[in-house]
């Protein structure tokens, strides 16, 4: 009970200063967040960045070790690896951010809704949820791609509706806690409307839970692009992608590593920054209590 | 309880429902024309006609669907488009054996793996068995599989050469000649599953070890492995028969790029040769059957965590 | 020459923070306990009574630290002991009696097998032999059925059953000291005397001494023979019961008693001003001079020693002389117009029957195959709280009380019945209320920490319902909520504030003011000091009756707490299992003659003299639902007739225009004196 009270007393939750003091404070999470900020430097910046051009075709070079010239040597058609790793991340990246979002709002506020109003509509919505939900990630992308092939826009539309109904989940739960708890009657008592109640009373106290979600959907995203890519459903050759390449170089592995290794190092650093990150926001938040 | 087994198996069939409706629409009713998304826009008239005909594009889109689905539930999914005269569920039964042999050992050795994993890394936390395990499950859960499974086969497969790198053997080999180019392909699954579940039973138990009850059994003087194995350990555990479940369900999908690094021939290699080859029937009956596949694993789950937790069939029944 | 049993000595414990200080909650505490002996360790919320109380066991919590001093058990000193004798000792000589028992059993263990492991790991029982003995500890503690309930879950029991069990627990192995944290918070009144009276035999029987935590005067001055108070992680008093709850020498002490309500002072008692410090932020001199009469600049300064003074009597304070001598101030009780008769009805419920039973197929069903519907929660209810005046609800959990306001709040539909608000027709669900209704009644809830929404700030809480009910601007509701605040005695600068940022007292201030924002004519208060410490609640209630004197507004106030109830309410209306009882103004219900639920009340309600036993008057068993006729109190009532109260519903008897009470017994017999509690002495002193 003291401890608790302690708890409460030095730190205010609501403050967006004592967050990121909180945050600051645990090095994983900071280093995840600078790692991914340098990731989003590097995709935007990406052009001015490499030294040669990432699709330029260099025969005599092919399957080139590191060299001064090129840093990260060559593919098997000698393109420059550096200039094609620096922004291969970019559509990755890109998706993992919007897709991402694009859940957390559209699953977020589905959730917290259902979660609130209840009785038939939730049960019909959550079983569509369910529906989602129920077909594995990959499979549910992979079938979508069938029917509408792979350009940018349909990866995006996959994602969202490959993940967007878990966060519905999360938020409906998140809702539920809230929803008992008087603040709520005392709303409901003025007589506020459903959507007032839900936008104006639940939705801030659900942004917690939905940021930490946000962090690590767009993990899981940027893999499921990156593995997208690999299968040769994602991105389109000549397109610089970190998926792509590695499945590209793949054969060439015994001869030439560094056609993979430096890709592998890309996305894992990525994927590594941003779940360290949720990680991070978790706790500064409250709400991983096995740290 | 019969009553909430009877409440739950009702609910599964009607998520596969809705399930088989998505996978439906997304193939045949979105893409418009599905005989252009399937040869191609280059294709010749003919052709497209030819083939709206033999896939019955003419009629209507709910027409299509109830016959789909009562083949489906007949276990007939029709012809495969890529590989003529071959029935989509021949091709499905040649493979299933090998990925079920492959998700099975992986399974097997995975989940009492991260289970073990978990509880040290929960029991010992902040320690240095708990860092390394941590960490290590960070790496494990932050690369791809196709990255890990690559590092395998350069390690074992190139540089040692201990094992197969590639999967050469058909589908249908007898399982001795099957068995070593199970294993990278299944040490690939299991270092990712196990990266999921051992964070889960990690917190879950640091949860639990933090609660009122234990701290009550040990100011009952029980002693420390009594109250962790008789206290926390069971209601540490519950909770995560449903995380172990959703991992499992995200085996199904991983199976896929898991088998297309090691060229294994599994229904997830299928998949993949499928949507290539825009073999619409096979595709929508993989679907199915991965999705029907994940709703009984988690009906399962459900049931036991029901069965289990005798507060859960409390406030159950009481509904 | 006695041993103590337990000697603690210049005990300091701190916590570490989030911010990686070092906040120390329990400082330079010394205390001993001979064998036998009953002790009371009382405090509000903060003063580090529950990290003394786990100390005496040698525990800290996570994050805890041992600063210095020693707490020695027979002479072992149990925080540098090596953790196989520490879990000797632990269960075995020394136990302890958590506070929230649900939360403290393991919810996957069958509540026998808990209490068996005890027996197993300290007694050495073999299986069988640890099962039957467990059986018959869990009868020691009077659940009924033993053998049945042994196998039960504790999510199975209800919270006056789990905390048997953990007694049962407690006692398994005859321990020779019982901490004891908090033992009946939660609990109803009728079930606290129920488990005190018990604790009492086992004492007597057993011979184990006992240590009390708690902040409930009541339960420490019944059960403890000494007593020291905590205050800010010290302690600032000590000496036997009897003497301090006579004379205090500290001014904490000494306010504490002053502001507490009293069953048998019907008077609205002057609060403390401030409140408690958090944990470990008390400043450098004394702890408690930032809200004390008598500080001058010696008590900012430095502490004060812990001083005795005389006999076993222990003071922390600079002045305790002064304090002593000064005169206590006399409180005039509360002037009580005759509101109760003269004003207009405001509110009038008629017959009014509310259920939680579900419509819809279930319900269709269950009526279709012959099963009756279940009784309504709330039944019969015919109340009228009239203009300025102030209608108490009271009854123990499961009474239904908050049913009712939820009724008249428009939250929950009427079964059956009739409900008026000033003469216009209020059954209605909020929805279709007219907006200017929806202002006329307005809520306060019971814990503030959920009735405030942690992600807004004290003005925008505060401009809600401005905006709402009166179309303001911005600026004009900030105007508006600043002098708000200022009646509440909440400065400007609260507005930017986070509820979280806000203490208990403060928080339900808002909450209060957020009410009053809407200007309306009815507050229905739920229960809205109990969650509140003690020295604040007098505070509350007194910025409660203000308002009301200032505005004319009626509360609707209900509360398990008859304390509480006498000192503010005008009328009174008793509740048991959502049917009335008993009606009428405060002193016709406060005297007798009672309806035997009413009495039961008023037995058990602690008193705050220490020596005179509340009594359990009722039977000792846990009420199922209500019943579908017959009178509700059947099952507990000490004074049923059979078979009418079982079968009939009990008659009104009309005791005179305004005080009624539902009973088969007569007025004639319902007025003969039941036990001499000493409450009804009290009472016959001061009527």
């Amino acid at each position: 009970m003291d401890a608790t009270i302690i708890a409460r007393y030095t730190t205010d939750g609501s403050s967006l200063r004592e967050v990121w003091r909180t945050f600051r404070h645990s090095t994983a999470a900071l280093l995840g967040a600078i790692i991914l900020v340098l990731h989003l430097v590097v995709a935007l910046a990406a052009p001015l960045l490499a030294p040669h051009s990432p699709t330029a075709i260099n025969p005599e070079l092919a399957l080139a070790a590191p060299s001064w010239e090129h840093p990260f040597g060559n593919d098997r058609f000698g393109r420059d690896l550096l200039s094609r790793v620096l922004p291969g991340g970019r559509i990755a990246l890109a998706i993992s951010l919007a897709g991402a979002a694009l859940s957390v709002v559209l699953g977020g506020f589905v959730g917290v809704m259902f979660g609130y109003v209840g009785g038939l509509a939730d049960e019909a919505a959550m079983r569509i949820v369910d529906a989602l939900i129920s077909i594995p990630g990959l499979l549910l992308l992979l079938v979508i791609v069938t029917g509408l092939g792979s350009g940018y826009a349909v990866i995006l539309l996959a994602m969202v509706l490959s993940y967007a109904p878990g966060v519905a989940r999360v938020a409906r739960a998140a809702a539920h806690e809230f929803v008992p708890r008087d603040f709520i009657t005392a709303a409901r008592a003025r007589g506020e409307s459903p959507l007032t109640v839900v936008m104006r009373e639940l939705w801030p106290n659900v942004l917690d839970v939905l940021l930490v979600e946000f962090a690590m959907r767009a993990s899981w995203i940027a893999l499921a692009v990156s593995g997208l890519s690999f299968l040769g459903f994602g991105v389109n050759p000549p397109t610089p992608d970190w998926g792509l390449m590695i499945a590209e170089n793949r054969s060439m592995l015994a001869l030439a590593p560094w056609g993979v290794v430096f890709p592998i190092l890309a996305i894992g650093s990525l994927v590594v920054a941003l779940n360290l990150v949720a990680d991070g926001i978790a706790r500064a938040l409250g709400l991983d209590r096995s740290r | 309880m019969l009553n909430l087994i009877t409440q739950r198996v009702v609910l599964s069939l009607v998520t596969l429902l809705i399930v088989s409706v998505i996978i439906f629409v997304s193939t045949e009713v979105l893409p418009g024309d599905v005989a252009t998304a399937i040869l191609g826009r280059e294709a010749s008239p003919a052709r497209l006609a030819a083939l709206r005909e033999q896939l019955g594009l003419d009629r209507p889109a709910f027409d299509r669907y109830l016959e789909w689905l009562g083949g489906a539930l007949r276990g007939e999914f029709g012809m495969s488009l890529a590989r003529r005269n071959t029935a989509v569920g021949q091709l499905i039964a040649e493979r299933l054996r090998n990925t079920v042999l492959l998700s099975a050992v992986a399974a097997a050795i995975g989940l009492p793996l991260s289970l073990a994993l978990g509880v040290i890394a929960g029991l010992l936390r902040d320690r240095v068995p708990d860092v390394l395990i941590s960490t290590i499950a960070l790496i494990g859960m932050s690369l791809p599989e196709f990255v890990i499974g690559s590092v395998l086969i350069l390690t074992f497969g190139v540089l040692w050469a201990l094992l197969p790198a590639v999967t050469v053997v058909p589908p249908d080999a007898p399982l001795d000649v099957l068995l070593p180019n199970l294993v990278l392909p299944a040490v690939t699954l299991i270092i990712v599953m196990v990266a999921y579940i051992l964070r889960m039973v990690r917190s879950s138990l640091i949860e639990a070890l933090a609660s009122d009850y234990v701290q009550m059994a040990t100011l009952k003087g029980l002693s420390r492995p009594r109250v962790v194995l008789l206290h926390a350990l069971p209601n540490a555990l519950l909770p995560t028969i449903n995380a172990v479940a959703l991992t499992v369900a995200w085996l199904i999908g991983g199976v896929v790029v898991v088998e297309t690094v090691f060229n294994f021939p599994g229904i997830g290699r299928l998949m993949v040769t499928a949507v290539e080859d825009r073999d619409l029937p096979l595709v929508q009956a993989l679907g199915l059957l991965g999705a029907a596949l994940y709703i009984a694993i988690n009906l399962g789950a459900d049931l036991l965590t029901l069965w289990l937790s005798p507060r859960l069939r409390a406030r159950l029944l009481q509904m | 020459m006695n041993v103590p049993l337990l000697h603690v000595a210049d005990l300091t414990i701190g916590y570490r923070t989030r911010d990686g200080m070092v906040r120390p909650v329990v400082r330079d505490v010394s205390l001993t306990i001979a064998r036998g002996e009953r002790l009371g360790i009382v405090g509000e919320s903060g003063c580090g009574k529950s990290t003394l109380a786990l100390a005496l066991l040698g525990y800290l919590r996570p994050g805890g630290l041992v600063l210095g001093g020693v707490v020695r058990f027979d002479g072992l000193d149990l925080l540098r002991l090596a953790p196989p004798a520490l879990q000797r000792l632990r269960g075995g000589r020394i136990a302890l009696v958590p506070q929230n028992a649900g939360q403290s059993l393991t919810p996957s263990m069958p509540v026998g097998a808990q209490v068996a492991e005890v027996l197993a790991v300290h007694r050495g029982l073999g299986p069988a032999s640890a099962r039957a003995r467990a059986v018959e500890l869990l009868a020691g503690v009077r659940l009924p059925a033993p053998q049945l309930l042994a196998r039960r879950y504790p999510h199975e029991l209800s919270g006056g059953q789990q905390q048997r069990v953990a007694i049962a627990m407690a006692l398994a192995s005859e321990p020779e000291l019982l901490v004891l944290d908090e033992p009946t918070t939660g609990l109803d009144v009728t079930t606290q005397a129920h488990v005190l009276d018990l604790l009492d035999d086992i004492g007597e029987r057993t011979g184990a001494a006992m240590v009390y935590v708690s902040h409930d005067l009541g339960v420490i001055a019944r059960a403890s023979d000494r007593l020291a108070v905590m205050y800010a992680g010290e302690i600032v008093e000590g000496g036997s019961t009897r003497d301090l709850f006579a004379e205090q020498r500290h001014p904490y002490t000494r306010g504490l008693l002053t502001s507490a309500l009293r069953l048998d002072r019907p008077v609205l008692p002057q609060a403390m001003p401030g409140q408690p410090p958090a944990p470990g932020f008390h400043g450098s001199g004394c702890a408690f001079a930032p809200r004390c009469a008598f500080a001058d600049p010696i008590c900012v300064a430095a502490p004060p020693a812990l001083e005795v003074i005389g006999g076993d009597r222990l003071v922390r304070c600079h002045h305790w002389r002064r304090a002593a001598t000064a005169e206590t101030i006399e409180l005039d009780p509360r002037p009580r117009h005759t509101r109760v008769n003269g004003a207009a009805p405001l509110i009038e419920l008629h017959d009014v029957s509310v259920t939680y039973a579900r419509r819809g197929t279930v319900a269709f069903l269950r009526r279709a195959l012959g099963n009756p519907d279940p009784p309504p929660t709330v039944q019969a209810i015919t109340l009228t709280l009239r203009r300025g005046a102030t209608l108490a609800l009271v009854g123990e959990s499961g009474s239904g009380k908050s049913t009712i306001a939820r009724a008249i709040a428009g939250l929950q539909p009427l079964h059956s019945g009739g409900l008026r608000l000033g003469g216009a027709n209020l059954a209605l669900p909020v929805q279709r209320r007219p907006v200017d209704m929806r202002r006329r009644v307005q809520l306060v809830f019971q814990n503030p920490d959920a009735s405030l929404n942690p992600r807004h700030t004290v003005g925008e809480i505060l401009e809600r319902p401005q905006r709402l009910f009166f179309g303001l601007t911005r600026a004009e509701c900030r105007t508006r909520s600043i002098a708000l605040l200022e009646q509440m005695r909440l400065g400007a600068h609260y507005l930017d504030r986070f509820p979280g940022q806000l203490s208990g007292g403060e928080k339900q201030r808002v909450a209060i003011a957020r009410a009053f924002a809407a200007e309306p004519e009815i507050i229905l208060c739920d229960e809205v000091v109990s969650a509140l410490d003690v020295s604040v609640q007098a505070a509350v209630l007194n910025l409660l009756a203000e308002l009301q004197a200032e505005r004319g507004v009626s509360y609707l106030f209900i509360s398990h707490d008859l304390a509480v109830v006498r000192a503010i309410a005008d009328q009174v209306a008793v509740l048991y299992q959502g049917r009335l009882c008993e009606i009428g103004s405060v002193a016709q219900v406060y005297t007798p003659p009672f309806h035997p639920y009413t009495a039961s009340l008023l037995a058990a309600a602690p008193i705050l003299t220490p020596g005179r036993r509340a009594r359990a008057f009722d039977r000792d068993e846990t009420p199922g639902g209500p019943p579908a006729r017959g009178c509700p109190f059947y099952h507990r009532c000490p004074r049923r007739i059979e078979p009418a109260c079982a079968v009939e519903d009990p008659p009104w008897r009309m005791v005179d225009e305004h005080h009624a009470i539902r009973c088969h017994l007569s007025l004639d017999q319902l007025a003969e004196p039941v036990a001499a509690t000493p409450l009804s002495i009290a009472l016959g002193e001061t009527r």
